[in-house]
């Protein structure tokens, strides 16, 4: 079922028409209201009046997380700060996270996209959505949840943790529609296998997933484990949160791009040269009627490929390919971005560490767990175990704080983590997603 | 009154230990009283030997992380009572012991026992008034 057949069925010529109106008006009001981004365009030379084609946005500067975070926080907002209505955050590759902010026409348009992406899923009103992504300030969690209330689903706000009683609520409030991570959600098996509950005598039926990167085998497994269909979703908060693409349970293959919120392009990651449908690339996207934070070709550093075959489902947006990696070094560790300059961050502000640390991330049965070597130095050595444990604590603690996943301190002896001529090799990642 | 030890990092590796024993052993150091504290991932050993200033060298020089700190070498009565007799007086002056480890051999008919308290100073000065006698460092090292 199609949320908005109007919209999500518009013949090419017409979206396209669409995008170009609603491309204009982005750029005269970005332009106006963002001194930063008017900065910008002046240095490349490109005024508003130079948009006329969908051809003309390659004309436009690159938006990167370093402009956002020249700007933290509130320097790219488009709007007098009193019509943001909502401030949400996600990781930044130091100390301060990533902003964005949302007006009420905003939040109205995030809550249709993801009532659009359930419906993409199958899920409709009467549906009861088992909303365990993270409620906070991360995306996915209140992203989920309005649009389930768009649609008109009973929604049960549970966010992530507490997987045993996440599973008496499902039996009990029959949860129909599933929303967590991937990871999470097998997880969510094997505990019910643990507690000799079978998922086929549960009322779930679907699931939407997304916040990290998952294979075709995972989705299989999943699938067959907790007897439902599974799908993947997308979504980044610089560009809305959830709800910026999603598969349609007709071909489960690729992802429709809510093209008449947000342009997307693919491009060369070395030199920006934009490529033309099919071949692959670094991920772009403009949004069109954001208010108080649009963007203009933000780099997602996700690498995918756009596919225009027309698909059974009817809808006529592009699809993006699922993406199968990054372009830097970012980890995605239980569904949180991890840069791991980050985990520096913390490391360095320790008197006594040294910069020799090293970051190991491993599945286990279906969750990440992270773990952060760093080396002993007489520094920090003590003669007593509980001060090198508290130190152990200390940083788990602060990582805790500043990036939100947990991770597991391991101190080791001097020298033994590798010395590199170039770029250090800091991450070691064992999962095979 | 105070006695260096020596402290090594150890990770939980399988020969470790061995390792640290060899290289004392190639320096010609005599590992005088040793205690291991382990935990899940690593451990600290704690070492009185020889010569201290050597033995540190050479560990260093075999990518070892080595700490010094003050303990004091306590004669302690070697009968029922002499251990509880000490800690009482730690005790009743507020006192804490971080960790403590015997010596193998004994001065005159007493034990020796290492100490490491959270009050080096105010200890020795309880101890002492008590009338315990405290080891000092050359006696210790050539044991």
């Amino acid at each position: 079922m199609i949320w908005n057949e109007e919209f999500e069925t518009l013949p090419r010529e017409a979206l396209e028409a669409l995008q170009l109106k609603r491309l204009k008006g982005l750029v005269e009001r970005v332009y106006s209201a963002v001194p930063y981004y008017r900065g910008k365009m002046d240095e490349k030379g490109v005024k508003p009046s130079d948009i006329n084609s969908l051809a003309d946005l390659a004309k436009l500067p690159f938006t990167t997380k370093e402009d956002l975070r020249i700007n933290y926080p509130f320097g790219l907002f488009a709007v007098p700060f009193e019509q943001v209505v909502r401030i949400h955050a996600s990781s930044g590759t130091t100390g301060k996270p990533t902003v964005v902010g949302y007006t009420k026409n905003d939040i109205n348009s995030w809550a249709e996209l993801m009532a659009r992406t359930l419906s993409c899923g199958g899920a409709h009103k009467g549906d009861v959505v088992h909303n365990a992504y993270g409620y906070g300030l991360f995306t996915g969690g209140l992203g989920a949840h309005y649009g389930a209330e768009r649609l008109g689903a009973a929604v049960i706000p549970i966010s992530g943790g507490n997987t045993k009683r996440q599973i008496m609520i499902m039996q009990d409030f029959g949860s129909t529609v599933l929303m967590c991570t991937p990871s999470y959600a097998l997880n969510m098996a094997d505990v019910m296998k643990e507690m000799n509950i079978d998922p086929a005598s549960l009322k779930l039926r679907v699931g939407l997933f997304g916040a990290e990167p998952w294979s075709e085998n995972m989705r299989e497994e999943i699938e067959r484990k907790l007897k439902i269909k599974a799908i993947d979703i997308f979504g980044l908060s610089e560009v809305m949160g959830p709800g910026v693409a999603s598969e349609c349970i007709e071909e489960k293959k690729g992802l429709h791009v809510f093209e008449d919120y947000f342009i997307p392009e693919i491009i060369n990651p070395e030199t920006g040269e934009v490529l033309p449908h099919g071949e692959q690339g670094e991920l772009v996207f403009t949004t069109l009627t954001k208010e108080a934070f649009p963007v203009i070709r933000y780099r997602t550093k996700d690498i995918s490929r756009l596919i225009t075959a027309k698909c059974s489902c009817g809808r006529t947006f592009h699809r993006m390919q699922r993406i199968t990696g990054r372009t830097d070094d970012m980890l995605i560790i239980r569904g949180v971005n991890v840069f791991p300059s980050q985990i520096e961050h913390v490391l360095m502000s320790i008197e006594g560490v040294e910069p020799h640390y090293l970051i190991i991330v491993d599945r286990v049965g279906a969750l990440d767990m992270l773990e952060i070597q760093v080396e002993v130095s007489e520094d920090i050595f003590s003669d007593e175990v509980k001060v090198l444990e508290k130190l152990g604590k200390r940083i788990e603690r602060e990582i805790k704080d500043l990036l939100g996943v947990s991770c597991k301190v391991k101190l080791v002896e001097p020298k033994t983590i590798q010395r590199s001529e170039g770029k250090a090799k800091r991450v070691i990642d064992n999962r095979k997603i | 009154m105070k006695v260096e030890q020596i402290s090594v990092f150890l990770e939980n590796k399988s020969g470790r230990l061995a390792d640290v024993a060899g290289v004392l052993a190639e320096a010609g150091i005599n590992i005088r009283a040793l205690s291991l504290a382990d935990t899940t991932d690593f451990g600290i050993l704690r070492l009185i030997v020889s010569d201290n200033e050597k033995a540190k060298n050479v560990l260093k020089e075999n990518g070892f992380t080595v700490g010094k700190t003050e303990v004091i070498a306590v004669e302690v009565k070697d009968r029922p009572g002499g251990l509880a007799n000490i800690l009482n007086i730690m005790k009743d002056s507020g006192i804490n012991v971080e960790y403590m480890y015997a010596f193998v051999q004994k001065s005159g008919g007493e034990a020796i026992i290492v100490f490491r308290f959270d009050e080096l100073e105010k200890a020795i000065d309880a101890l002492q008034s008590a009338g315990v006698r405290i080891l000092k460092g050359e006696e210790i090292y050539s044991l």
